[in-house]
């Protein structure tokens, strides 16, 4: 799950990381509002998306009046921002951060990931920060020193310090950079972190450390014990119907194509997806359906597949062990009376009761198309488009 | 002999009173898979399925000399009943829950990191399907049936791609040794290595398939292990060719988010330590046969 820029600053900052002074703006009033409790001098407006690359796609802006502050509040509020990481359908800007203006000497890159080959939590940093971490490991590897934290002994200030006299930091700093380890490693253990990221983390004209920027991810399967955490989900930079199908206990990622998937498991959804573009067609979702699904749960997830209107057909890809082939059978005629389904549907079941799945797939009397095996359904599910008006 | 589950496994259930927990016990003991009792605090002195409750796996492990537990237990309390297991001298432990904090399985994979090697308990899971020796018996949650009794190890983080795979070798007339799902997680208690490594040691089994995805070092690791350290062939599939970057697939772990973390680029690192990739999830089963009928013909 991730958070809000300013949400991710409060946090480190009461862990104990220098933030500069700002404040989160709905409306252009409150960003000019804002713009005078900073006392009216330079400031930098930025908006509020889950997603990086903000800077380049337009959505920060250094303001010197607080009639720019107003103006660009009013061009990004509402505004739908694309940044290379967004995707084409870019997010939403309903919110702004309005911080004051920071004199920088030099950036830094820091960042705190789950290092799945020790399985530890990892700091990478960089003495060359402001670029994104993916374009720092392909244009300048050699500048990132990863050390990895024995969960045993935490982070220990030996660690600390030999990173900050690796990244050329002299004097006071060393200090403040150890501060902002311990604090950042803290964040992410005590709240059930995937991943802090501060960049830049900026070396002031005066020598200081401050956090210009920060993102934090965290573990969907520890929200249960982190209500903090959870309490700032913001619904508005999530896609729908993820959400929704995340609360009917299905995993499901919303893809470019038109054939809509349902499958028990993940690995199996996504070797599906696969089979389906070598039979020459395009996945228009990753879906799991998940354990011991019932009928019902069969419905919503033909409710959440038919949300997306490019949809043309849905291939139904089950090998039950958990699972039970007569519910999803069940669950599929279901679907078609409940839904009105007026697609073609191609079902493939194997695994547990498959035989009585099949019956019920067959007696139904429904235009349903059966398939034997994973090749078949996939196959099939491509035929069974309807064609395309030819596009020379 | 099979690996991990052999005539002589006894076996408890962790969560054997829920009733998730009671289902899959029941498939299991007709499978006649040697399942000796089952674990619920507060229940102990009762009778389940014929078999025995305890309140601790310790008493568990005294009153019925159980060296295995299958764990059905909810993800708030997983990382404790396998850090219970590991104490009481379990030696192998299977834990199905999907939805566990990666924080808790950092602390149990350093838990069991105390114990000397001979005295370790071997962890297959979190969020994984369990293991079936075809014949014998299975610890898990997969449909026993489409599995043939064979020579071939299968090793796969996905459970229902796993039954694929079986299904596929099966319709082929070629049967399974012993077969591993180690689950979705980014952390989990067996990597594939880790399983390689009993399948190149057991007699019983000739040569193995293992089922990757996208995300993580594992499969990379296995490649270089299977260059260097196996003599029995190996044959691969990676699923989430047509995963998006970025985008967690459902497992917690399947998300491309390193380089060297694409299926494409798994594949590439697999074919350069000589293991024969299956170009699509439909050909797992063709590609065994091949591997084996090189064997056969070398």
């Amino acid at each position: 799950m991730d958070i809000h820029e300013h949400q991710a600053k409060a946090i480190l900052a009461e862990f104990g990381v220098p933030v500069p002074k700002g404040f989160v703006a709905f409306s252009p009033e409150q960003a000019a509002h804002a713009f005078r409790q900073l006392g009216g001098n330079n400031c930098v407006v930025k908006a509020q998306i889950h997603s990086g690359g903000r800077g380049a796609a337009g959505g920060v802006k250094l303001c010197k009046t607080e009639a720019e502050v107003r103006s660009f509040a009013a061009t990004l509020l509402g505004k739908t921002l694309v940044t290379k990481q967004t995707g084409a359908g870019g997010k939403l800007v309903e919110r702004l951060w309005v911080e004051e203006a920071t004199d920088i000497a030099q950036e830094i890159y820091l960042g705190f990931v789950l290092d799945r080959k020790s399985e530890r939590i990892m700091i990478v940093a960089s003495g060359h920060g402001g670029m994104e971490i993916e374009d720092l490991a392909e244009n300048d590897p050699d500048s990132l020193v990863r050390m990895v934290i024995d969960p045993a002994a935490g982070l220990v200030d030996y660690q600390a310090r030999e990173l900050a006299f690796r990244l050329g930091l002299k004097g006071s700093q060393v200090a403040q950079f150890a501060t902002t380890l311990r604090a950042c490693y803290r964040a992410y253990r005590d709240l059930d972190a995937m991943m802090v990221e501060i960049n830049p983390l900026a070396i002031t004209g005066a020598g200081d450390l401050v956090a210009l920027d920060a993102k934090m991810s965290f573990d969907t399967n520890a929200l249960y014990r982190r209500p903090q955490v959870e309490a700032l989900r913001d619904p508005g930079q999530e896609d729908p119907r993820e959400s929704s199908a995340h609360d009917n206990g299905l995993a499901y990622v919303g893809l470019e194509g038109d054939i809509g998937c349902i499958i028990n498991g993940a690995g199996l959804a996504m070797a599906t997806m696969d089979m389906i573009k070598l039979a020459g067609g395009e996945p228009a979702n990753f879906l799991d359906i998940g354990g011991g699904a019932s009928p019902a749960r069969v419905v919503t997830a033909f409710r959440t597949v038919l949300t997306d209107p490019n949809v043309s057909v849905i291939l139904v890809n089950i090998f039950a062990g958990i699972n039970r082939c007569d519910w999803i059978a069940k669950g599929v005629v279901q679907a078609y009376e409940e839904v009105g389904l007026s697609l073609p549907v191609v079902v493939r079941l194997s695994g547990t009761n498959v035989e009585e799945g099949r019956e019920i797939i067959r007696t139904s009397g429904l235009p349903l198309i059966s398939a034997d095996t994973l090749a078949e359904a996939a196959r099939a599910a491509v035929r069974a488009r309807p064609t395309p008006v030819a596009a020379e | 002999m099979a690996i991990l589950i052999t005539k002589d496994t006894k076996i408890i259930v962790q969560g054997m009173s829920g009733r998730i927990g009671q289902f899959h016990a029941e498939e299991m003991i007709d499978y006649g898979s040697n399942v000796v009792g089952g674990v619920t605090p507060g229940k102990g002195g009762e009778t389940l399925l014929g078999r025995p409750l305890f309140n601790t796996v310790r008493d568990a492990v005294e009153a019925t000399g159980a060296d295995a537990s299958l764990l059905f237990v909810p993800p708030a309390f997983a990382a404790d009943a396998m850090m219970e297991a590991a104490d009481a001298g379990i030696k192998t432990a299977v834990c199905v829950t999907d939805g566990l904090p990666a924080q808790d399985m950092m602390k149990v994979k350093r838990f069991l990191k105390r114990y000397p090697r001979e005295k370790k308990m071997r962890l297959i899971g979190p969020n994984c399907a369990g293991i079936i020796s075809p014949g014998i018996g299975f610890m898990g949650i997969m449909p026993p049936h489409i599995y043939k009794a064979g020579r071939v190890g299968i090793v796969g983080r996905s459970g229902t791609l796993g039954y694929e795979a079986a299904s596929q070798m099966s319709a082929l007339g070629i049967g399974v040794s012993s077969s591993i799902g180690i689950g979705g997680d980014p952390i989990n208690g067996s990597s594939f290595k880790d399983i390689l490594e009993l399948f190149e040691n057991d007699p019983e089994t000739d040569a193995v398939i293992m089922i990757g995805e996208i995300g993580g070092p594992q499969e990379a690791e296995a490649a270089g292990f299977v260059r260097d350290h196996m003599s029995k062939p190996v044959a691969a599939y990676v699923a989430g060719l047509s995963a998006p970057k970025g985008r967690k697939m459902g497992h917690a772990g399947a998300i491309i988010s390193a380089f060297g973390e694409s299926a494409q680029e798994k594949v590439e690192i697999l074919q350069d330590a000589g293991i024969m990739v299956a170009p699509n999830p439909s050909s797992m089963g063709e590609t065994v046969a091949r591997m084996l009928g090189m064997k056969v013909a070398a």
